[in-house]
């Protein structure tokens, strides 16, 4: 055991992931010479995952999405094995096949996973599926290949569309099942939810709002064959993707006393994982989308980002954490949420964060021209910005998210629109 | 070789698409597609396009590096 004020020499990652390596890249670039081991459940190297639910899909170039990695990381890599505990009275990671990794800093960095169809019965049926691993995507690309009569989407959120969008360009009939009254809504605002509606109609999709299934019929070898809608409504298809969201692989933690629940492990603005009393959890840290931190962009309120920039910095800051003398010597995670997606032929990038926005505008372009650029408001503030094939304005936006600057944006001015119809948004709708 | 977009970053200028254009495509007139693992005799061609980036979003490196830390990988399923 070490003091968390002593230079370590032996840290655990614990999710070969994408904030798991960007981690370990930060760490030896900061010089770091100890041991460094990478834990990983499935049996890949640190992987891309955007790619999986587009492009992979679609077959455009193939499924190997390892991450770049410099030859000189030195890892010990334990892949294919999950972490089971974690033993902080003696610093210790324990593997599912019982190694114990003694570690000076671990890092949490065990991410999410696809949340299973709530019924198990049906969840096992061949022809459910979820996509969330490099697997998954190679599965589904496999389904698609053979050219099932119909595919159908039950979720409404990026994965849905992304995978709707890819069937559509290999001409598969899709269905995409939302149980809100607008898609996306969650994580770009209902005016462009509903924008996004519009262009997977226009593109063939049978998009089917306020539906949710109420049973799947499955032929005596217990292959899926058709959905019953609570509507009534019956869907036959021997393709469904389960795409409800995510949860955080926080089970592992179970017993180790650290602040956990379905929003992940909490952690304060150094990345420093807390513990069930409130206080840093003595040389635990966390990263990615299983952290829960304040977020200083949004008066310190928590936030759990699942988003691939997110997984980057806050990596790199909970690694130069890690190997800080103390909290004085700390920097704090300031990152300002971001994503894109790409779907239907479109490019949709959005900076900051949408939930509580009271406001919004389309400030450059026009929807129908399918390219624009709008801002979200909070309170007369500037809360967050997304751009539609128009991703070069975006960054002037970030920084007027930064600043706080005033919404509506000015207008009038040099290189500024003209006018602005700002549309109020509803409690419902954010 | 493996490789990664900072889509986050990306503008899509389209240099890549002119230095690498059997590894970067556009969908439309912003969606970049790109091999994730082009073959590392296609070195040159990777490291222009990572060059050419005007908003430097590409990060690159030879596959053969990744096998370096082989001798370190657990036998858990990691023998590939």
């Amino acid at each position: 055991m070490s003091a968390d004020s002593s230079a370590p020499d032996r840290i655990v990652i614990v999710g070969a992931s994408l904030a798991g390596l960007s981690a370990a890249k930060t760490l030896r670039a900061e010089g770091y010479s100890g041991v460094l081991v990478l834990v990983g459940d499935e049996a890949h190297r640190p992987y891309d995952r955007p790619p999986l639910s587009k492009q992979v899909l679609r077959r455009d170039f193939g499924a190997e999405t390892t991450l770049p990695q410099p030859a000189d990381l030195d890892i010990v890599f334990r892949l294919g094995m999950a972490a089971a505990r974690l033993d902080r009275t003696e610093r210790a990671v324990i593997l599912a096949d019982g190694e114990r990794l003694p570690y000076d800093r671990c890092l949490v960095a065990t991410g999410t996973r696809a949340r299973p169809w709530p019924n198990p019965a049906e969840a096992a049926l061949d022809g459910v599926a979820t996509l969330r691993t490099r697997d998954d995507s190679e599965r589904l690309a496999q389904r698609l290949r053979d050219r099932p009569a119909r595919v159908v989407l039950v979720g409404g959120g990026f994965i849905s569309f992304e995978v709707a969008s890819v069937c559509r360009e290999l001409d598969i009939p899709v269905s995409v099942l939302v149980r809100d009254a607008v898609p996306l809504a969650g994580a770009v605002g209902a005016p462009l939810g509903g924008f996004m509606a519009e262009v997977a109609r226009g593109a063939g999709v049978d998009l089917r709002l306020g539906a949710s299934i109420a049973r799947m019929e499955a032929d005596p070898r217990g292959r899926l064959a058709a959905l019953v809608l609570e509507d009534g409504g019956r869907i036959e298809t021997d393709c469904l993707v389960v795409a409800i969201g995510a949860a955080r692989n926080i089970a592992w933690l179970d017993g180790a006393a650290l602040a956990t629940d379905r929003n992940g492990l909490r952690c304060d603005r150094f990345c420093r994982a807390l513990g069930a009393d409130g206080l840093p959890a003595g040389g635990i840290f966390a990263a990615g989308d299983v952290a829960h931190w304040p977020n200083p962009h949004d008066g310190d309120a928590l936030v759990a980002v699942e988003h691939w920039g997110n997984a980057v910095a806050q990596g790199r800051t909970a690694a130069r954490n890690m190997l800080a003398p103390g909290p004085d010597a700390m920097v704090a995670h300031d990152h300002l949420a971001d994503f894109w997606s790409q779907q239907f032929g479109l490019t949709i990038k959005l900076v900051g964060l949408t939930a509580g926005a009271d406001s919004f505008a389309v400030v450059r372009g026009s929807m129908a021209e399918r390219r624009f650029l709008a801002v979200f408001g909070k309170a007369g503030r500037t809360v967050a910005a997304a751009s539609v094939d128009s991703a070069r304005w975006l960054p002037a936006y970030r920084a007027a998210i930064l600043q706080g600057a005033p919404f509506p944006p000015l207008i009038g001015g040099l290189d500024a629109p003209r006018r602005i119809e700002t549309q109020v948004l509803e409690d419902a709708a954010r | 070789m493996r490789v990664v977009v900072d889509l986050n970053r990306c503008q899509a200028y389209a240099q890549c698409v002119y230095a690498a254009p059997r590894h970067f495509v556009l969908h439309g007139r912003e969606a970049l597609v790109y091999d994730t693992a082009p073959d590392d005799a296609d070195r040159a061609e990777i490291e222009r396009a990572a060059q050419a980036c005007p908003v430097r979003a590409i990060t690159a490196c030879l596959s053969e590096s990744a096998e370096n830390t082989a001798e370190h990988t657990a036998e858990n399923g990691a023998a590939r």
